[in-house]
C-alpha cells in the first residue's frame, strides 16, 4: 500500500446543515480533518454524527454548506466519484462473491486487469491478517474476520479517505478492543485519513488523534482526547466524556475564560473554580469536577460530606458521597498511593485544585 | 389437528375438479364422459396429430415467452422505482399496479378489443404479448418487490462506495442477489399468459389464436376428449413450471449463500 498524496486526504466541512423535517440533524458544522489524521465523530444517537459521515460519503446531500476533499468541492458528487473507502456498521460483504472477489471488487470497477486484481487482493488480505481465506464465502467467516475483509475492500484502491460508521459495534468487547488497536495501527502504517463514527467514548479516545463531540446536530468541541477530558469547553462535553460531578450555584462577580472564579453553591458553601467560558456577573453556574480530582481527607479545609458507600474495584476505590444540601457526589481514590480510604458513614472534607474545577454557564 | 384436517380438506376440494379431468382424458369414448370406460391415450395422440392444436400451442408459447420477458423487465424496473426511487405518489403507483388484478378481466378484454381493433392488433403476436404483459405485470411487481425488500439495500451503498456507478452496482450486486425472485416472476408471468382465456377470447382472430381460446372453440364444436387431454397437459405444464421455478430459486439462493466451499 502506498501512502496517498499528502493534501489529497484533507477533508473540510463548511457550515454543513442537514434538515430532516423541522429538525436540524446537522446544524452549521464546520470541521477540518488533516491528511493522515484519525478523527472520531462522537455523540449520542441523534447527534448527527452518522448524517455527517453519510454526507461526506455522498449518500446524503446537505441542505446548506460545502464538503471539500483534497481541496475539491464534492458536495454534490455521487458517492462512486468521491474515491473514498467506506466500512459500514454491518459488514455489507457481497454474499454471492468469495472473499477475494469482494476485496477485488473496487479494482474491477476501476478497470484493473484480472491478474493484478488477484495479486493486489491477496496482498490486501495479508494486510488484514486473513491470508488463505480468499476462497471462502463471507458467510463462512466470523464477525471480526468479515469486518477485516470489509476494511481490506475499503482500502485496496488506496483511497484518500476512509470512512467508518461504527464498524466495531457488532463485535463483542474483547474483539472490539483488539480491532480498535488493529485499525489504529493499520491507519498509521498506510497513512490514510480516517473519519470514524462512534457513540463509544472509550473507543473514540483510544483510537482518534482528535475527537469531534456532537450533540443534537451541533459541534460541541473538537480536540485531542486529553483536551476533551481535561479541558471540556461545554457542559455537554464535561458530562459526556468520562465521569463528572456537577455542582450548581451562582457566580460571585464575572469572569472571562480561564480566570479563577468563586461560586456560591446552592444549599450552602462556596467553591473556587476556573471559568471554562466567559461568565456574566451573578449567572447560574455548573461546576464540573472529575471524581479522581477530589482530595478526600478526614479533616481540614474544603466542603464537608459523608461517605454513603465505598466500592472497591482493585485499582481504585469509588466513594459515594452525600454533600451539603443532599448533593450526591463521587470520588475515586487510586489504590496503592497510601491515601486515606474512609469507611461508609465517615465524615470527610473534600478539596481540589481550582484548575481542576471548571465552571460553565448553566 | 382439526385445523390441519380442514386445510387438507380445502386443498382436496380445490384440486378435485382438476383431478377429474385426468381420468376423462384417458377414456376411449368419442365424447367426454365420466367415469371413463377403459384406458386409451388416443386423445393425446389426436392432439399431437392435429395441426390446429399445435399451432395454437406454439402461438401461446410465443406470446407467453415475450410477455414473460417484457413483464419481468418492466415489472422489475417498476419495483425498483417503488423501493429505491424518490417517486412522488409512490403509494398511489403501488396501488395502481394491482389494477389489472382488480379490474374484471372481461372489462379489460372489452377495452383491449376496442383499442386493438383500431390499431389492427387483434390476432397479432404483438397484441397478445402486450395484453398479457399488462395482465402479468402486477404479479411480477409483487414478486420482485418481495425480493427487493429481502435484499439488504446497504449492499448497494457498499457497491457505490467501491466506485461502482448505479447501473454497475445493480448489475454486479443487486441483480445476482434478486435473480431467484426474477426467475420465479418470469415463470409466473409465462403461466399467466399461457393460461389466460378471457382477454384472448376477445383479441384472437380466425387464424391466430391461443391454446385456451382454441379450447373454447373446441368445446363449442366437438366435445372431444382431446380437450380433456389438452387440459391435463396444461395442468401438468403449469405444475411443472411452478416446481421448476421453486427448484431454480432454491438452487440459486443456495449458490448465493453457499456455506461450504
Amino acid at each position: 500500500m502506498g501512502v496517498p498524496d499528502g493534501s489529497q486526504g484533507h477533508v473540510a466541512l463548511e457550515s454543513l446543515v442537514k434538515r430532516f423535517g423541522p429538525v436540524n440533524a446537522v446544524d452549521r458544522v464546520t470541521l477540518e480533518v488533516g491528511a493522515g489524521e484519525f478523527l472520531a465523530l462522537l455523540g449520542p444517537s441523534g447527534s448527527g454524527k452518522t448524517t455527517i459521515l453519510m454526507a461526506i460519503a455522498g449518500f446524503e446531500y446537505p441542505d446548506e454548506g460545502r464538503i471539500l476533499i483534497g481541496g475539491e468541492d464534492v458536495t454534490w458528487a455521487p458517492p462512486n466519484r468521491r474515491n473514498l473507502g467506506m466500512v459500514f456498521q454491518r459488514y455489507t460483504l457481497f454474499p454471492h462473491m468469495t472473499v477475494l472477489e469482494n476485496i477485488a471488487f473496487p479494482l474491477k470497477m476501476r478497470g484493473v486487469g484480472r491478474a493484478e486484481r488477484e495479486q493486489r487482493a491477496r496482498a490486501a488480505l495479508d494486510t488484514v491478517r486473513l491470508g488463505g481465506m480468499g476462497e471462502r464465502r463471507p458467510a463462512q467467516l466470523s464477525g471480526g474476520q468479515q469486518q477485516r475483509v470489509a476494511i481490506a475492500r475499503a482500502i485496496i484502491y488506496q483511497p484518500r479517505v476512509l470512512l467508518m460508521d461504527e464498524p466495531l459495534s457488532a463485535l463483542d468487547k474483547n474483539l472490539r478492543e483488539e480491532m480498535q488497536l488493529e485499525i489504529k495501527h493499520l491507519q498509521q502504517r498506510i497513512g490514510i485519513t480516517v473519519v470514524f463514527v462512534t457513540h463509544d467514548q472509550t473507543e473514540a479516545l483510544t483510537m482518534a488523534d482528535r475527537v469531534a463531540v456532537l450533540d443534537r446536530g451541533c459541534l460541541q468541541q473538537v480536540g485531542a482526547p486529553r483536551d476533551l477530558y481535561e479541558a471540556p469547553e461545554t457542559v455537554f462535553v464535561a458530562g459526556f466524556i468520562g465521569e463528572t460531578n456537577f455542582y450548581e450555584g451562582r457566580l460571585d462577580g464575572f469572569a472571562r475564560a480561564g480566570e479563577p472564579v468563586s461560586v456560591v453553591l446552592d444549599g450552602g458553601g462556596r467553591m473556587t473554580a476556573t471559568a471554562a467560558q466567559s461568565l456574566a456577573a451573578g449567572s447560574r453556574i455548573k461546576v464540573a469536577l472529575r471524581p479522581e480530582r477530589l482530595r478526600v481527607l478526614p479533616a481540614g479545609e474544603g466542603l464537608g460530606a459523608r461517605v454513603t458507600e465505598a466500592i472497591y474495584a482493585g485499582n481504585a476505590t469509588t466513594l459515594m458521597l452525600e454533600g451539603e444540601g443532599g448533593r450526591r457526589l463521587r470520588a475515586r481514590i487510586p489504590a496503592g498511593a497510601g491515601l486515606h480510604e474512609p469507611r461508609p458513614g465517615e465524615r470527610v472534607r473534600l478539596s481540589w485544585q481550582p484548575t481542576d474545577a471548571r465552571a460553565f454557564a448553566a | 389437528m382439526a385445523l390441519n384436517a380442514a386445510a387438507y380438506a380445502v386443498t382436496v376440494f380445490l384440486l378435485l375438479p382438476t383431478l377429474i379431468i385426468i381420468p376423462m382424458s384417458v377414456g376411449p369414448e368419442r365424447l367426454l364422459s365420466f367415469p371413463p370406460k377403459g384406458f386409451s391415450l388416443r386423445w393425446y395422440a389426436e392432439y399431437f396429430r392435429d395441426e390446429d392444436w399445435i399451432r395454437a400451442t406454439l402461438f401461446s408459447a410465443e406470446a407467453g415467452i415475450i410477455a414473460a420477458l417484457c413483464a419481468t423487465t418492466i415489472g422489475t424496473m417498476l419495483a425498483l422505482a417503488i423501493v429505491r426511487g424518490r417517486l412522488p405518489g409512490k403509494g398511489l403507483v403501488e396501488l395502481l399496479v394491482i389494477g389489472p388484478v382488480i379490474v374484471p378481466h372481461i372489462a379489460l378484454a372489452v377495452a383491449m378489443f376496442l383499442v386493438f381493433e383500431q390499431l389492427r392488433l387483434t390476432g397479432s403476436l404483438l397484441g397478445f404479448a402486450m395484453a398479457h404483459t399488462v395482465l402479468a405485470l402486477p404479479f411480477v411487481v409483487f414478486t420482485v418487490l418481495a425480493a427487493l425488500y429481502r435484499f439488504d439495500a446497504e449492499l448497494e451503498r457498499a457497491a457505490l462506495s467501491c466506485g461502482a456507478g448505479p447501473v454497475r452496482a445493480f448489475c454486479h450486486v443487486t441483480l445476482p442477489l434478486i435473480a431467484p425472485g426474477l426467475v420465479s416472476a418470469a415463470l409466473f408471468a409465462f403461466i399467466i399468459s399461457f393460461d389466460e382465456a378471457v382477454v384472448s377470447f376477445f383479441i384472437s382472430d380466425l387464424d391466430r389464436k391461443t391454446l385456451p381460446r382454441k379450447m373454447f372453440e373446441d368445446i363449442d364444436f366437438n366435445i372431444s376428449p382431446t380437450l380433456a387431454a389438452v387440459a391435463t397437459m396444461l395442468t401438468a405444464l403449469t405444475i411443472a413450471a411452478l416446481l421448476l421455478g421453486y427448484a431454480l430459486k432454491r438452487g440459486m439462493e443456495r449458490r448465493a449463500r453457499r456455506t461450504g466451499p
